[in-house]
């Protein structure tokens, strides 16, 4: 028994410590820490939808941004006010006064996405390792050249301004939970699920035990760009200007690296990538400043954040390669798992925590006399 | 098909405590003489003509076999003989270049291998797939979720549907554990059995599914002779139980004697010899094929 399975400490670290800062930061709305706690709210959508297709699948696409910035797109043209529309020249008529409200301009975001996702879906996903991720790659590209092009519905390389600022700190984690719950639902607990793991192990094996490759390839592509068009629109609405220059490849990187260091192979990984990528250069930041360390003075370094998380990013490669939580599922399983709310309840779950404890102890103060 | 026949009663037996009526009685007996009568006829699979070329390589040719429902087959040859590909091509991982197969009068010639799986034929593999970063358990359901009608999105909504499926399938896949021997390991990852029990595992998965035909490739490679002769017996149990047909490719002579009933034997892409055990024992192209010309001489 460890500490990790007892329901008590799965509930503490997992739902209430987090659900006591979210709370608290809402409260504190318009604090600069808000505002990141959000950031971080749609870096885990993005970074969990990502882990679909790049750990669960055995494909490897970089395409995020595209599809974040088709989501957001959409999600702009269909929420911002007439004025700002006006600006914006080729625009029909009927749509010019067409708002709608912001879940249903969220989900046809994400509709819009997966569309796209299903129209690329059958000539690229034929393709394998990393001919696929260039290709992926590509599509940003070609992404990014519509939007900066067509003038008449995309404003051009100038953006849209002036979206409403919908994405709060409620809005953000109530679609995260959301899409989250539908994600380990689909990939934990269903036979959808364990079919694409399959996939991903031996796809000769799984055909054979009739697993449609295809179907099943398109599919979870097409629901990673769903969360990740939703992704996109939350994250348009958090700057509330968004142009084409946004979306691009460091965008995609960055979503990359964060399902590479939470851990591609379960959603919980992507949420502590998510985290790292979040707050990590946050806290590193004071350091290119330069910092009183101990009455020290350090001196301006400048870039000294980046050179950290490239290192930080080697070291994770060498030593831990399936990311920091590898494919352990722990942190989804607490949130979403009856198991958790029922145990907090019984009292045997204390007494194994104490239980636990007392071992633990005991096994130090053993080591010692060992010494 | 004497395998078959307690079995059979069993069902008819049942039936008619269960109606105890005497028509009920008579038609059951009447349509089980005449499911006897087609059974014992009926082709499993039919391969007439098949060929398969690689570019230049002509892999198989002009193969012909058939295999009649609830027997045990297998398929004898040296390195390099095609025997594999042919499995290969029923399975539908090759689509084959000539000839056709039919799986229960359906033309399955180059069908995509999911779709052949879901008709009830079922291979494992020479140097063993199994997905080894599942458990021993997921393995197994991956089997026994072939037939599954539940969708994809019941499992979102937790339905009542979805938990019932759920359940009878994970019972269903442990109780093909059971028979495999290897319930517990359960939990247990794939890859880290030891390497007898992965081909246990194998045959479990496949055996989930409900097949009609099994297609085993080396099934006793890598075992030692205490393992291979378990796997004997199980094969033997296994195809009594549930009245399959057997395909085996095998290169453990007392396996292939001991189990089938019929011996199909290649060389250089085509079949050379077929009959029982003692004919191919004593055929001198099958003695010519594995041990040269002078051998076949000498022991004739």
């Amino acid at each position: 028994m460890k500490y990790r399975e007892n329901a008590a400490v799965r509930f503490v670290c997992f739902v209430l410590l987090p659900l006591l800062i979210l709370i608290y930061s809402a409260i504190n709305r318009g604090h600069y820490y808000s505002d990141l706690i959000c950031l971080f709210g749609i870096h885990l959508i993005l970074a969990t939808s990502l882990n679909l297709v790049n750990g669960f699948s055995g494909m490897f696409s970089m395409g995020h941004a595209a599809f974040m910035a088709v989501g957001a797109y959409t999600s702009a043209l269909l929420t911002i006010s007439e004025t700002q529309k006006a600006r914006i020249s080729g625009l029909p008529e009927w749509f010019q006064k067409f708002t709608l409200p912001f879940p249903l301009a969220l989900l046809c975001a994400g509709l819009v996405a997966a569309l796209l996702a299903l129209l690329i879906g059958f000539p690229v996903l034929r393709l394998k390792s990393h001919y696929l991720s260039v290709a992926t790659l590509g599509l940003i590209v070609i992404v990014r050249a519509f939007l900066d092009n067509e003038d008449q519905f995309t404003n051009g390389a100038r953006g849209i301004t002036g979206l409403p600022s919908y994405s709060t700190i409620f809005s953000v984690f109530l679609t995260g939970l959301i899409l989250l719950y539908i994600m380990y639902r689909l990939i934990r607990c269903s036979s959808y699920g364990r079919g694409l793991i399959a996939m991903r192990d031996d796809d000769v094996a799984a055909q054979t035990l009739g697993v449609r490759i295809v179907t099943k390839k398109i599919s979870i592509f097409c629901l990673s760009a769903f969360a990740a068009g939703i992704g996109g629109a939350l994250w348009g609405h958090l700057q509330t200007v968004i142009s084409g220059q946004f979306f691009y490849f460091t965008d995609s990187f960055e979503i990359v690296e964060m399902s590479i260091i939470g851990g591609m192979y379960s959603l919980s990984g992507g949420i502590v990538g998510a985290l790292v990528m979040t707050f990590l250069p946050e806290i590193l930041a004071p350091l290119e400043t330069g910092i009183m360390i101990g009455g020290f003075q350090l001196p301006e370094l400048y870039g000294a954040s980046n050179l950290i998380m490239a290192v930080f990013l080697i070291l994770l490669i060498i030593f831990r390669r399936q990311g920091i939580l590898g494919d352990s599922e722990i942190i989804v399983e607490s949130i979403f798992s009856k198991s958790t709310y029922t145990g907090i309840f019984k009292a045997e779950t204390y007494r194994k925590l104490v239980d636990i404890t007392k071992a633990k102890l005991t096994g130090k103060k053993k080591e010692k006399t060992a010494k | 098909m004497q395998n078959r026949e307690p079995y059979m009663q069993k069902i008819i037996g049942n039936r008619y405590t269960k109606t105890k009526a005497s028509f009920e009685k008579s038609l059951c007996l009447f349509l089980y003489q005449l499911g006897k009568k087609g059974k014992s006829l009926k082709t499993c699979l039919n391969i007439s003509g098949l060929g398969m070329q690689f570019k230049g390589v002509k892999a198989v040719q002009n193969v012909s076999m058939n295999l009649e429902e609830g027997k045990l087959y297998a398929l004898i040859g040296t390195n390099g003989a095609g025997k594999t590909t042919i499995i290969n091509m029923i399975s539908g991982v090759l689509k084959p270049t000539a000839g056709t197969i039919c799986f229960q009068e359906t033309d399955i010639t180059g069908m995509r291998p999911d779709r052949i799986a879901k008709m009830g034929v079922t291979r494992t593999y020479q140097n063993l797939r199994l997905f080894k970063k599942m458990t021993v358990l997921d393995n197994v359901l991956m089997g026994a979720q072939m037939h599954s009608t539940c969708g994809a999105w019941e499992s979102v909504f937790q339905t009542s549907r979805f938990r019932e499926n759920e359940k009878s399938m994970r019972e269903h896949a442990r109780k093909m554990l059971d028979i495999m021997g290897i319930a517990a390991f359960e939990k247990e990852f794939a890859g880290s059995l030891p390497y007898g029990n992965q081909r246990k595992l194998e045959i479990a998965r496949i055996l989930a599914s409900n097949p009609k035909l099994l297609l085993l490739d080396e099934p006793a490679a890598g075992m030692n002779p205490q393992e291979s002769h378990e796997l004997v017996d199980i094969i033997r149990g296994i195809q009594k139980e549930f009245g399959l047909t057997i395909l085996l490719i095998e290169h453990d002579m007392k396996v292939v004697m001991n189990l089938c009933e019929y011996i199909y034997c290649m060389a250089a892409g085509e079949v050379i010899a077929e009959g029982g055990p003692e004919a191919i024992r004593n055929n001198p192209r099958v003695i010519e094929a594995y041990l040269g010309k002078r051998a076949s001489h000498v022991t004739n």
